[in-house]
């Protein structure tokens, strides 16, 4: 006690200076060099050369496809994932169906990866489960219009698979937070279940509908495992595109296009996480 | 009016028996599927409980297990004693950090695995130079990715205690900081260290971004290697690796549906940035 405050505040920082350091050599360290490398040349010096490179046919196809599949598990897990969570809201709250329904959410959200391409291989895949099931007793050929599963249609129905579970942990609490009063006021004053889904509940869980969305967005967009593991040819998303940036020889001038590519990624994610955040601010006005 | 309402509740339990069994079985599909898949070759599944052939037959395997289970062990280990000790002096001592902290501790959901690889190159160069290039240097690369989900975990336990009294306390009756870590905190959030605890080793069982471009060896490496040879092996492994995850995982939400009836140990395991909810203290 005898020494000054400031003196204090000073040896209690030594406190925190093994968790920043190791912060700064593997996170702090690792950001910056994509950042600062998104804009220098092979040599050092400043250009904007790779990031005008992302303006490529190549690369800018990949983006359209990856926002594309994004956009698309995105809304498909969105609406599924509140279909799901309502059907939990309509059952007893600590019933030991929502208990197990959220608990299994929970599980199935973080699957994903190789684990996740393997499985839809044993089910969809070419001698898969369902494939050959279906040949077998019904006549009915999955692949006749060409083999689906490894490209977009097939990587939106594999993503599907951990972004309903998303949904419906995101998406429950908002559900949680309608009241039946409100339900029962919309009644009183004369009106019908159409009238409250439009005028009440609809407007109330917009944005958190909204924002979930984009979080499911995000959440696709930065995922790599399960698409590495599934497309072994060609690079049709943007973290493949880095793969191929960062396991082969690139071409001289391109070096660091790899790391102007996932600053891109990194900004498209952050943009739709600041809509999040702005969304969810608005959310939280009711159904905090 | 009760017409009314019993219609409706009719109604909901006929959508909420049809959503659930339509999602039921496009969920259960795939597991069903594994297993069929991988009792198709009759020898798999023996061989797989079988340790010195299974490592005989597929050495690549075998060695990803090994990795694998080390790397989640070193991780966990090395994230307990990073965040908690941070995490309690920063309450107590350095409530202005505490911001900062979160800020960088939620920082990995934002930047893709993929992309942190970009960046973790160059510093693996560093680390390969001084320590060799061995996989369980991904165990430094493993801390940063779990490092949102064991925060959230941890802090979520941290806000369910007085911190700031049970120090004092225990202080006053002079207790060294050491003490009051190991014997007072600690104890007092043990749920939340065992939660972020699961959490890191089923994050770290299925990591495979970080360890297949960095040239390093884990379980899921191993599995997508083995996927080009051997697919029934691979799909019989891929249905262990998850069952013990899922396991894992349940674990988790047991211990946190325990203490509160909220779930809070299934929010910290979202692998996105949620809302920030100021926890009541």
């Amino acid at each position: 006690m005898a020494r000054r405050p400031r003196l204090r505040g000073a040896t209690a920082l030594l406190g925190t200076v093994p968790f920043f350091a190791y912060v700064t050599v593997f996170l702090v360290i690792p950001t910056l060099v994509v950042v600062i490398g998104a804009f220098a040349g092979d040599e050092g010096g400043f250009t904007l050369g790779n990031v005008e490179a992302l303006g490529n046919g190549y690369v800018l196809d990949a983006f359209g496809r990856s926002t594309a599949l994004s956009a698309m598990s995105a809304v498909i897990g969105a609406v599924l994932g509140a279909l799901l969570a309502y059907a939990l809201v309509t059952a007893k709250p600590d019933g030991l169906l929502r208990r197990t329904v959220t608990a299994a959410a929970g599980v199935l959200a973080q699957f994903g990866g190789v684990t996740l391409a393997f499985a839809f291989l044993a089910t969809i895949g070419l001698s898969g489960f369902v494939t050959v099931w279906l040949r077998d007793t019904a006549g009915i050929d999955l692949y006749a219009n060409g083999v689906w599963l490894f490209e977009l249609p097939g990587l939106t129905l594999v993503y599907t698979y951990f972004q309903i579970p998303l949904m419906v942990i995101v998406f429950l609490p908002a559900l949680d937070g309608i009241r039946p009063q409100w339900r029962e006021a919309t009644e009183s004053l004369g009106g019908t279940t159409w009238h409250y889904w439009t005028r009440v509940a609809g407007p109330l869980l917009g944005p958190a509908f909204l924002g979930s969305t984009l979080l499911l967005f995000a959440n696709s967009f930065s995922a790599y495992a399960t698409a590495a593991a599934l497309v072994s040819q060609g690079s049709p998303l943007v973290p493949l595109q880095i793969r191929g940036a960062l396991t082969s020889e690139v071409l001289l001038g391109q070096q660091n296009v790899g790391k102007a590519m996932a600053l891109g990624m990194v900004v498209v994610v952050s943009v739709v996480m600041a809509l999040y955040t702005l969304l969810q601010t608005r959310t939280s006005r009711w159904l905090g | 009016m009760a017409g009314v309402i019993a219609r409706r509740a009719r109604r909901q339990r006929v959508f909420r028996w049809t959503v659930l069994s339509v999602l039921g079985v496009f969920f259960l599909l795939p597991f069903v599927a594994m297993v069929e898949f991988s009792t198709r070759d009759p020898q798999t599944w023996p061989l797989l409980v079988d340790w010195p052939r299974l490592s005989e037959r597929y050495p690549a395997l075998a060695e990803g297990i090994v990795a694998s289970l080390s790397q989640a062990a070193l991780t966990a280990l090395l994230m307990l004693v990073l965040l908690v000790p941070t995490a309690v002096w920063v309450r107590l001592r350095l409530p202005r950090l505490r911001r900062l902290i979160e800020f960088l501790c939620l920082l990995p959901l934002t930047i893709p695995a993929i992309v942190l690889v970009v960046g973790l190159a160059p510093v693996y160069a560093w680390v390969t130079y001084f320590l060799g290039g061995s996989s369980l240097t991904l165990v430094f690369a493993y801390t940063i990715l779990v490092l949102p989900y064991a925060y959230r975990a941890i802090d979520a336990g941290l806000s369910a205690i007085d911190v700031k009294t049970l120090a004092e306390a225990a202080r006053s009756l002079g207790a060294g900081w050491g003490t009051v870590m190991i014997r007072v905190v600690l104890p007092n959030i043990r749920s939340a260290v065992l939660s972020a605890a699961f959490l890191t080793v089923a994050l770290v069982l299925g990591e495979y971004t970080i360890a297949s471009l960095l040239n390093r060896t884990n379980l899921q490496v191993a599995i997508n290697f083995l996927g080009k040879s051997s697919a029934t092996m691979s799909v019989a492994v891929s249905l262990t690796a998850l069952l013990l995850a899922f396991v894992l995982l349940l674990m988790l939400s047991l211990i946190g549906g325990r203490r509160r009836r909220s779930a809070t140990a299934i929010e910290a395991a979202v692998p996105v940035p949620t809302a920030h909810k100021e926890p009541a203290a």
